[in-house]
């Protein structure tokens, strides 16, 4: 019953944040695209920063969240229209997407409860790599919410894979500077099993 | 719940070929992450001591939450109660003695304007309700274990006659550019506890002054035990020279990294 609810939450509030990226934040959608192809320069071939490679049989549809601004073939215009649903919110993790050569999956991490709303973070992983993080729940109070979350959550989608290419088991932080971020992320990393 | 149980051979060649086992759980408003390293890491007595790690730390939370009205520290507070558990108890002790052994750079009793004290032990709780959960796994035999909780990570090994117990390593964040690490700890057993800047206002306030901590950085440190990694990393936070000095003088075995 509570995945039931957690996954509905996460879909209202992938939309809502869907919508309220372009109208409130303006240069999001520059902001998200050039960390991505800062984080794909640093990362392993095949393997790709926030969201610049989506997985070859994912539809758009099936990007969850803030990815979909910087997911290829779809265009920032049009990611509005994309349904944000987060497909791969089924809580235990593992929807399976078979890639071309190696299966990709994709790992919801927990949604992390905060004093300010809670967050959730999927990835997805082909050929033991993250190929791709999205933010699929984000705190969506106030100007402040909105101002940290358009610089954390790029950010953020980077650490995943700097963590990975380092062989990091456990990441260790203030808490408050990512609020639930680097928890949901190490929770996906921890199903991933990376 | 979530638990994932997905083996994987690591890339270290040391025999023998241990696989890993994580779990995931929402404990006290965070996610709580154990890894398990161990020959057969699917062993029922892992699954019971991890479930006790856990089951600590709700009990921890039903006793100690500061966000729940209806743990024994807030029923306290308020005067619904007279008999609460004895945790409420160990840690005001626990709260005393860190603020002594820190000159006050740490401490749980805060003076608000025209308002009485108030007693928060939440900066020490986390790390002493984690170690206690860890001790769960001290005595499963043969395995590694990590926990992570929220920032703080505490590592360690049941007993056995196995070889040395495998390393952990430790990311640490860069408190200037969040996601990324700045430093990496190598730990066999033992604890990392940061605290840094906040970018919502304070979370670390500055005993002395009453006032968050608002410069910008972390402190990170590497010990033995996470309840005192906790302490001096926001002791650490507060004052980075003075703690750093006081560190050297009354708990040499925790390192201090500022970052």
């Amino acid at each position: 019953m509570r995945r039931i609810t957690t996954w509905v939450l996460s879909t209202v509030s992938a939309l809502v944040l869907l919508f309220s990226y372009h109208t409130s934040t303006g240069g999001g959608g520059t902001a998200l695209a050039a960390a991505a192809s800062t984080a794909a320069n640093g990362t392993a071939p095949g393997g790709a920063g926030v969201g610049s490679t989506s997985t070859p049989s994912t539809p758009p549809s099936d990007t969850p969240g803030t990815g979909s601004a910087a997911t290829p073939g779809t265009t920032p215009s049009t990611s509005s229209g994309s349904s944000g649903s987060s497909g791969s919110s089924g809580a235990s993790g593992s929807s399976g997407l078979s890639g071309a050569a190696t299966a990709a999956k994709t790992y919801t991490g927990d949604a992390v409860d905060t004093p300010y709303g809670p967050v959730q973070v999927a990835i997805t992983v082909a050929g033991g790599k993250v190929t791709r993080s999205v933010v699929t729940q984000v705190p969506w109070s106030g100007p402040q919410d909105q101002a940290i979350n358009s610089y954390a959550v790029p950010v953020l989608n980077g650490e995943v894979v700097d963590a990975q290419s380092a062989g990091i088991d456990m990441v260790s932080g203030a808490t408050f500077t990512s609020e639930g971020y680097v928890q949901s992320l190490q929770s996906a990393l921890d199903q991933a099993h990376l | 719940m979530i638990t994932a149980e997905i083996p994987v051979t690591p890339a270290a060649p040391t025999p023998p070929v241990l696989a890993r086992r994580a779990w995931v759980e929402h404990v006290m408003g965070t996610a709580v992450s154990v890894h398990v390293r161990a020959v057969e890491p699917t062993r029922p007595d892992i699954e019971a001591g991890v479930q006790r790690v856990f089951a600590h730390l709700r009990r921890v939370d039903r006793v100690l939450s500061t966000w729940r009205s209806d743990s024994d520290l807030l029923r306290l507070q308020h005067g619904e109660v007279d008999e609460v558990h004895a945790w409420v108890a160990d840690v005001t002790e626990l709260c005393l003695e860190a603020e002594e052994r820190t000159d006050g750079l740490f401490a749980a009793w805060r003076a608000r304007r025209g308002e009485r004290t108030v007693f928060d032990p939440t900066g020490l709780v986390k790390g002493w309700a984690v170690a206690g959960a860890a001790a769960h796994l001290d005595v499963v035999p043969e395995i590694a274990y990590s926990i992570g909780a929220g920032g703080d990570v505490v590592v360690g090994a049941g007993p056995g006659p196995g070889a040395a117990a495998p390393v952990w390593r430790i990311g640490l964040e860069d408190p200037r550019r969040p996601g990324t690490v700045a430093q990496v700890v190598s730990l066999r057993r033992g604890a990392v506890a940061t605290s840094g800047a906040a970018q919502r206002g304070g979370h670390v306030l500055d005993p002395r002054r009453g006032t968050p901590v608002t410069r910008p950085g972390s402190a990170s440190v590497v010990g033995p035990d996470l309840l005192w990694a906790d302490v001096w990393a926001t002791a650490a936070f507060v004052d980075p020279e003075r703690a750093a000095g006081l560190l050297a003088e009354r708990d040499p075995e925790y390192r201090l990294h500022a970052l």
